[in-house]
């Protein structure tokens, strides 16, 4: 967490002041609409309207605890045993509900799962935006967030990652947006967390999306914009000393896919302690990529 | 308050009845009567200066009660934010002035409107890293019908910000009681300390949520009742998640609180959380707060009217009593004392008007029982906070026991007296009472015994009685007991 804090560059107000400021700037901008994406054309959705098993054309899963990955615990230490049972993932009232669960199953503590669309919805650049009521709790780590498709040539953190919103369910007015890529990644990725004033995300549903162009990623939380990465950002943060020889290399324009989970446990969060209330769920509303 | 909260409501019935009158038949006017009273919605508190308080601002708890009410001012050297602070010197417990502070802020007017706010938060410090007994709001010394508490504030030495949730501020109409705090010096041993407190108010923060009413604790209790008793719903409470991510408990007024029963011909529940078991069966109360269903339940079976104990006929006048509906009781320290090794609950605290099972005989008049439960020892003490007990011109010991539980032939509960406790010089003597002896028992399952004192041999000085015991050595768990005197025969 104090990693996370120690990035945040801006606070909103701060951010609503640059923004004006960008504008004033980027309007004398030949490339600026290279660099802003206004993506409103949609091009995949799934609204969640049909109760029970997800769409199995646009959502496959990752199962078990990373061993069969060679990553144990996901390569953070993670306590649950992901499954695509309905008692950890299932559409219900028109929403998903990701749950995760303490109960012993396939020597884990927990369950819970992990949405992915690789090799269903694999896409480059495009605003990807989700609308989500959050779980609460110490230990409860969800995410809504974006893999290359290529880790399989060019292993993490090579292939890039676009985290859309992250969250720890003891910090329930935080949300932090995130890229990792060489030099920049794990403790070390690009980050800033956005806070919600009077809200909670653990009360009602927030969108949180990003807008992903050739030379940007732009993260947004509602209507707020709150950070802007850009390959000179990027340049900038990468830890160059003991870092790999690329360091700082922007890895994103090559198709990413969709992954939605609750991890349980694990480096970030902690594991969860007696004030943590099992089951928890994370609800999406919906899903939406525009181009 | 509550009076006029309730005309409010009336008064909002009423207008709505008219609006309807006049929506359907135009034949009425709106009459004074109906006008909706509003209380101004201010939240500040104290920010430099008191805040729309009364001029006294700080009202103290009475200081016959031990209440200090020299500590309190403000203080202009230090401040979270502008100038000043409310500046608070918590007494050590000897001090002649009073060995503890606390009060209550009282709003000057009629009272606020406080539906708009979700909490009641402000900034302190403390001198030192003590806890602060009580804080809350709801209560003016007059009317606390909305009280709400935090017990055991943990201060740093420096300032942080502290959030006391509101249950259910639709009810805070009206509200008089701004703030209220209690401190002494439990936490530190005895030394006094200072606390600062700065930008109180009552704020709309938006990032309280996880809200979890509870009775009980937030536990599903099972209990056996009678007709005719009453069982008091405790351990009212309401958990928030804070937007720190921490859990907070804080204690609530039961007002805030609706009661249901499912079996209103088994039991039903007095405005005041008061569990009345009217008839046989059993029935399950539960509580919430506007929608939000409390955590804990009461489920209580009713198999019929209380197995009373036989009614003691002896003379008061001959009659030395510890524990009786049938006379005046002597003052005692405890019912239980709770000692280390001791597994025994029930018998808490000293009012033998408020104990374990508060059933009925069969005229209506109250009869409470004590139930032990757990035992292994429990004394009954009469000690330290109240005189020693002299008994020195009785002959006997009375006691009713029932035990609750199958008697096996080596059960026994021993009864020891012992004297002059925490006087120094004591003496001690015990009787046993056998399996045999346990199940000499009337219709409603009463052992009654009647010990001559003598029997206690090594109890020399019965002028001095200090602790009565029972002794299972856990071969008997759970009994009730009543009459509980001496006397002379």
């Amino acid at each position: 967490m104090k990693n996370i804090k120690s990035n945040t560059l801006f606070r909103v107000k701060c951010l609503v002041a640059l923004m004006i400021f960008t504008t004033m700037f980027t309007n004398c901008d030949p490339d600026e609409t290279q660099e802003v994406a206004k993506l409103n054309n949609l091009v995949m959705q799934d609204e969640f309207d049909v109760d029970g098993v997800p769409n199995p054309s646009m959502w496959t899963y990752d199962i078990g605890d990373g061993t069969a990955e060679g990553i144990p615990g996901w390569g953070n230490n993670e306590l649950q045993y992901y499954t695509a049972r309905p008692e950890n993932v299932n559409v219900e009232n028109g929403v998903l509900v990701i749950t995760a669960r303490e109960e012993s199953f396939e020597g884990a503590s927990y369950t819970s799962a992990r949405l992915t669309t690789q090799n269903l919805f694999e896409r480059q650049y495009g605003r990807f935006e989700a609308r989500i009521k959050l779980p609460w709790g110490k230990g409860l780590w969800p995410a809504f967030w974006l893999l290359g498709n290529d880790c399989d040539q060019n292993p993490w953190p090579q292939c890039g990652e676009i985290d859309i919103m992250e969250y720890l369910g003891d910090s329930p007015t935080i949300v932090f947006g995130s890229a990792h890529g060489p030099g920049y990644n794990a403790g070390d990725a690009i980050t800033k967390e956005y806070e919600l004033e009077n809200d909670r995300f653990d009360t009602g549903f927030h969108v949180f999306g990003i807008e992903w162009s050739p030379n940007r990623i732009n993260y947004y939380v509602d209507d707020v914009l709150y950070q802007s990465i850009t390959p000179s950002v990027v340049e900038e943060e990468a830890v160059v000393d003991g870092g790999p020889e690329n360091a700082g290399e922007w890895v994103f324009n090559r198709p990413f896919y969709i992954i939605m989970n609750i991890a349980v446990g694990g480096n970030l969060p902690g594991a969860p302690n007696a004030e943590t209330v099992f089951p928890q769920r994370m609800l999406v509303d919906y899903v939406r990529v525009y181009n | 308050m509550m009076k006029t909260i309730k005309s409010i409501k009336l008064k909002s019935i009423c207008i709505l009845g008219l609006v309807l009158i006049l929506a359907y038949g135009c034949e009425r006017d709106l009459t004074d009567d109906a006008v909706l009273a509003t209380f101004p919605t201010e939240g500040d508190i104290f920010t430099d200066a008191p805040v729309g308080l009364t001029d006294q601002f700080f009202r103290s708890f009475d200081p016959a009660a031990g209440a200090n009410v020299n500590g309190f001012g403000v203080d202009d050297g230090v401040a979270y934010e502008g100038t000043s602070s409310i500046r608070i010197d918590v007494p050590v417990p000897n001090d002649p002035e009073g060995g503890f502070i606390g009060g209550v802020f009282e709003d000057r007017g009629d009272g606020r409107d406080l539906t708009g706010y979700d909490a009641l938060t402000f900034w302190a410090k403390g001198s030192t890293t003590a806890l602060i007994g009580t804080v809350g709001f709801g209560d003016n010394l007059e009317e606390n019908d909305y009280v709400v508490t935090l017990n055991d504030l943990q201060l740093s030495t420096d300032w942080r910000k502290y959030i006391i949730p509101m249950p259910d501020p639709s009810k805070l109409t009206q509200e008089k009681g701004m703030f209220l705090f209690s401190a002494g010096t439990n936490s530190t041993g005895g030394m006094g300390f200072t606390f600062w407190i700065d930008e109180l108010r009552f704020e709309n923060l938006g990032t309280i949520g996880q809200e979890r009413p509870q009775i009980f604790n937030g536990e599903d209790i099972v209990q056996e009742a009678f007709i005719g008793s009453s069982i008091a719903i405790s351990d009212i409470g309401y958990k928030v998640n804070l937007p720190s991510g921490t859990n907070q408990t804080v204690n609530a007024s039961s007002n805030y609180f609706s009661f249901i029963t499912s079996d209103p011909a088994v039991a039903i529940i007095s405005e005041e959380g008061v569990v009345n078991i009217v008839g046989e069966g059993t029935a399950t109360i539960t509580a919430r707060i506007g929608d939000l269903p409390a955590e804990g339940s009461l489920e209580v079976t009713a198999s019929g009217p209380f197995p009373n104990a036989p009614v003691p006929m002896r003379d008061a006048a001959n009659v030395v009593s510890l524990f009786s509906d049938a006379y005046s009781n002597v003052s005692v320290r405890h019912y239980n004392g709770f000692f280390g090794g001791s597994t025994t609950q029930g018998g808490a605290g000293s009012d033998p008007n408020n104990v374990d099972i508060q059933a009925q005989f069969s005229d209506g008049t109250p009869d409470n029982i004590i139930n032990y439960t757990s035992l292994n020892f429990v004394s009954i003490g009469t000690y330290e906070t109240v005189p020693l007990v002299n008994i020195s011109a009785m002959t006997h010991l009375h006691v009713d026991i029932n035990v609750r539980e199958t008697v096996d032939p080596s059960d026994f509960i021993r009864l020891s007296l012992e004297s002059g406790t925490g006087i120094g010089s004591t003496s001690f003597g015990s009787f046993i009472v056998n399996s045999t002896a346990l199940n000499n028992i009337d219709a409603n399952g009463w052992v009654s015994l009647d010990v001559p004192l003598s029997s206690f041999s090594g109890f020399s000085d019965p002028a001095n009685l200090g602790q009565l015991f029972f002794v299972s050595d856990n071969t008997i768990a759970d009994i009730w007991v009543d009459n509980v005197y001496f006397y002379n025969e």
